[in-house]
């Protein structure tokens, strides 16, 4: 076995410091290659992977953090969910100082009184709710394929246990139609780097006909630099061709897991989601189904997208037509202590990576 | 039942007397504080170093420590990174209304036997009751001697020195969010007073330049502002940095990055290179120090910059910590 494949677990027959010249040395076409997921973009700059390509490869942050791409409308929805003093909003931390339409988020919310938890685990919302029979939980449940099992194990639990006090607003996102969405807008990208978590769940099939209708490889990719160098290698070898490469064998299935698929499809549908900057995707979102939609908290119909500062360029980050320190408040107005966008506030987000890391590639 | 505090016992009158007879003088009883004057008069010296800190950790008590040692440890150590040799405390309780008196008794015992073990005495204090959820908050100040001669400061360090940091990083952040959040490790909170370390280091004639404690914001957020003090390049090793795999593999299940997560028993020390293995051998050596490692060093002037060579063999450039280091949820 190579020194490579020890290290990474995928096939290419080299070693790691062959795959490290090979991207240094890469005199081939420009390509642009989109990592559409948060935790790449952070596992990117962590390893100084940047500075080891050849200036003819360029890395784009895509829509992969959950809350950068929440619509504004869903956060305001939230934040007058707030103002019931009856109601407890539940939420995984980074949605706390996400703006909404205002300048105003869940921290200030809940420096005016209102009641915000924050959790870590979805599950963790039966605890509150069981100990607080008269106040309502509405679980913030923002987030891809990969936290969507586990929303449909807090459904499941809700309905078998016919619990009366927890409903869900949900902001539920699938990385697919986004993917296509994005290419078919014209967005100039060679390549993807294909989430690895999302993948466990959806399985690498998904991305084959969107490779095969633009002609653009896709790399399933792990969260260690040498998975990651592997996955860009691998993608820069195929520029131009609709291959789907696994580059994550030892957790990513070609079909994925189908039974977190089924309870997923037991509770939620398809609909139209809407993304920040980009408007409604078709098909690109889960919502309850009509006969679950009882514990919906409203999540129908927040499409609207007003940006608390309107020189903020989230939309365009999102979308890779520009990078982060192409937008005018970056690092100026807006920081990760006084973010205008969501994209500044995530540690997944990519206006919040790039400052941190001082990335400056182009 | 169990005793909880009460207002009473913060109205100056017998239940407060009751309180610091029998919780607080039992515990740091020495002969300046059993005097029991409105300010305690101590022995001075040409040079001291002074510094306050105040303590609100939730929960008071987790794995390896606790409020007590963690407001002892805190002043004391803050008082070492100048060279100072830690003397007195002075510590001031706010407790909530309900606060468990035998929490209280705990958490005085550990201070007690902390400042035993730190070489302090505790000279003078003071108790408030005030409305809550029966938390307690403690602040401590404390004052130590600088022997003549000694310039220990942030902005010291010279290019081509060498830093240390005295153990691995992250182990308290870890611990206490793992009680925060229910998650089951055995991660202990390095909490620790670092006389032994300090002492030996000067003892032993090392040349130190610059010494810091890493606490809040962790190793990078301090090496970033020791840059910035000294306007200098510091250029740090992934693969030197020691993290137990326990800790990084909590890290890792959050999505936090154990550089940025804080210890309250570790130091950084910057010294001349030709000190550098003496230097690493003596705190190895020292109680609190044996995971010590050298892990970068000061390259050249600039406007402070702190630069990682990643294990993969690239670079990223380091900022202080931004925003709340909260864990992802994807």
């Amino acid at each position: 076995m190579s020194d490579c494949q020890e290290k990474t677990g995928w096939f290419i027959n080299m070693t790691i410091e062959e795959v490290k010249d090979g991207l240094k040395n890469y005199d081939g076409p420009e390509m642009n290659i989109m990592e559409v997921c948060g935790s790449h973009t952070g596992a990117i700059a962590k390893n100084g992977i940047p500075g080891m390509l050849s200036d003819r490869i360029h890395l784009l942050s895509g829509p992969g953090c959950p809350v950068c791409v929440t619509p504004s409308s869903y956060v305001d929805k939230l934040l007058d969910l707030a103002k019931n003093p009856h109601n407890c909003i539940v939420t995984f931390g980074d949605l706390i100082r996400v703006p909404g339409s205002t300048k105003d988020n869940l921290s200030t919310a809940r420096g005016e009184g209102a009641r915000v938890e924050m959790v870590y685990s979805p599950m963790d919302t039966l605890d509150l709710a069981g100990k607080d029979p008269d106040a309502t939980f509405i679980f913030a449940a923002v987030g891809f394929e990969t936290t969507t099992p586990v929303y449909a194990l807090l459904v499941d639990e809700i309905v078998r246990n016919n619990i009366k006090n927890i409903k869900l607003l949900t902001a539920i996102k699938t990385m697919p139609e986004v993917i296509r969405y994005l290419m078919e807008s014209g967005a100039p990208i060679d390549g993807f780097i294909a989430p690895g978590h999302v993948s466990v769940v959806t399985g690498t099939h998904i991305y084959e006909p969107i490779a095969r209708d633009f002609s653009i490889p896709f790399g399933v990719a792990g969260f260690k630099g040498p998975e990651l160098l592997a996955a860009i290698y691998g993608i820069v070898r195929e520029y131009g061709h609709g291959v789907v490469k696994n580059f994550y064998p030892s957790v990513v299935k070609e079909d994925g897991n189908p039974e977190a698929r089924a309870l997923i499809d037991k509770y939620f549908e398809k609909y139209d989601a809407a993304w920040r900057g980009m408007g409604q995707v078709k098909g690109s979102g889960k919502i309850l189904r009509e006969e679950y939609r009882y514990l919906d908290a409203g999540s129908l119909g927040l499409d609207a997208d007003h940006k608390a500062n309107p020189a903020c360029c989230c939309d365009k980050v999102l979308m890779g037509k520009i990078r982060p320190y192409d937008c005018p408040l970056f690092g100026k107005v807006c920081t990760p202590m006084n973010p205008q966008g969501a994209c500044m506030v995530s540690t997944e987000g990519s206006c919040f990576s790039y400052l941190s890391n001082h990335r400056k590639d182009k | 039942m169990e005793e909880k505090i009460m207002m009473a016992h913060g109205s100056g009158g017998s239940a407060t007397g009751e309180l610091i007879d029998q919780i607080f003088d039992r515990e740091f009883s020495n002969s300046t504080l059993d005097q029991m004057e409105d300010s305690a008069v101590v022995a001075g010296a040409g040079q001291i170093a002074m510094t306050t800190d105040s303590f609100v950790v939730t929960p008071a008590e987790f794995k390896g420590g606790d409020i007590g040692r963690l407001c002892v440890c805190g002043t004391v150590n803050d008082l070492l990174m100048r060279g100072a040799v830690p003397k007195y405390l002075t510590c001031g309780f706010i407790l909530e209304e309900g606060l468990s008196i035998d929490l209280l008794k705990r958490v005085v015992h550990s201070m007690a036997e902390t400042a035993k073990e730190a070489g302090v005495q505790i000279v003078a204090g003071d108790t408030k009751v005030v409305n809550g959820i029966g938390e307690l908050y403690i602040n401590t100040a404390g004052v130590g001697f600088v022997p003549d001669g000694f310039d220990i400061a942030a902005g010291n360090a010279r290019v081509g020195d060498s830093i240390i940091v005295s153990g691995n990083v992250g182990d308290h952040h870890a611990a206490i969010l793992s009680e925060r959040m229910n998650i089951e490790t055995d991660i202990e909170s390095d909490n620790a007073p670092l006389v032994d370390i300090v002492k030996n280091l000067l003892d032993g004639g090392v040349d130190v330049h610059t010494l810091r404690d890493v606490t809040r914001g962790g190793l990078a957020t301090v090496l970033k502002e020791l840059s910035g003090q000294s306007k200098k390049t510091f250029v740090i090793g992934e693969d030197k940095i020691p993290v137990t795999k326990k800790v990084a593999d909590f890290a890792g299940l959050l999505g936090l990055d154990p550089l940025y997560m804080g210890n309250e028993g570790k130091l950084v020390a910057i010294v001349p290179a030709s000190d550098a293995q003496k230097a690493v051998d003596i705190i190895r050596h020292s109680k609190y120090g044996e995971n010590a490692a050298m892990i970068g060093e000061v390259r050249e002037d600039s406007d402070g910059r702190l630069i990682e060579t990643t294990e993969l063999g690239g670079e990223r450039e380091l900022d202080i910590l931004q925003g709340e280091g909260l864990p992802r949820i994807c």
